[in-house]
């Protein structure tokens, strides 16, 4: 590529890691990390259309160690995306993007998803003995 | 804020001819899945724990199916156009990005059709 000696725009390692940029490569890659994770909602529905064993053996992938670390992960990707994708549906109206706003609703977005996180897994029955 | 001229307002395009069009439908997929997940977090916990037969059977009710399948393919259409952003953004190589961005629209049309006939043969008891 002919990019000659022209100055490039600041890149990542240039700035200083502040939490709105890191919650917005977040929001990314639990983005991508629910596209892949969307094969196992598929999959865990056609194991239930199909039979009581197919049924048996996703539901014994999900409730053994890596299942529950997927599942666990899937878990908070798709509720932080959520969480987060509201902040980025109120941005889309023209409010909070003062740069002080950005960074608290950022740090409430994060602690908002961590806790809804645990209730819900906790609440599925997850973490104490294990095998959700 | 009036930037834009009369006929590009009347065309609905924006600069690149066709950027709007995707950007207006990550938004509204994006407002249709905030019940929607709301509903299927509600819905997992509340079926943890529970064996094939009273899966199959939360499956089988018409608006568990309806709710379940439209989330399904709310979300793939949104994660498929989440995912030609991030291919556009990362792969410089046109071939490569071409054929990321047809596989991954290829793999969400092919889940979406399976999981929704799944759905389907379960309603009406196959």
């Amino acid at each position: 590529m002919p990019m000659n000696e022209r100055p490039l725009s600041p890149h990542l390692q240039i700035y200083k890691l502040e939490l709105p940029m890191v919650l917005s490569g977040l929001h990314r890659i639990t983005g991508i990390a629910l596209s892949v994770g969307s094969i196992l909602l598929v999959a865990w529905v056609v194991s239930a259309a199909h039979s009581a064993e197919a049924f048996a053996s996703m539901s014994g992938f999900l409730g053994g160690f890596i299942g529950q670390f997927v599942l666990f992960g899937w878990a908070f990707s798709l509720i932080y995306h959520s969480v987060n994708g509201v902040r980025h549906l109120i941005w889309d109206t023209g409010r909070l993007l003062e740069i002080d706003e950005i960074h608290r609703s950022g740090k409430i977005v994060l602690a908002l998803s961590v806790v809804l996180t645990l209730i819900a897994w906790l609440l599925a029955g997850g973490f104490p003995g294990g095998g959700a | 804020m009036k930037y834009r001229s009369p006929l590009s307002v009347a065309r609905g395009l924006g600069s690149s001819n066709d950027g709007l069009g995707h950007w207006w439908v990550q938004r509204l997929t994006a407002l249709g899945l905030v019940p929607l997940v709301l509903w299927f977090v509600v819905s997992i916990i509340s079926l943890s724990g529970q064996n094939h037969q009273q899966v199959v059977v939360w499956m089988q009710s018409p608006h568990h199916s309806i709710l379940l399948g439209l989330f399904l393919v709310t979300g793939l259409y949104h994660a498929n156009l989440g995912l030609q952003a991030i291919f556009e953004d990362y792969i410089q190589a046109r071939w490569l990005q071409l054929s990321a961005r047809i596989g991954a629209s290829f793999a969400a049309i092919l889940l979406g059709f399976t999981g929704v006939f799944s759905l389907i043969g379960l309603a009406f008891g196959g």
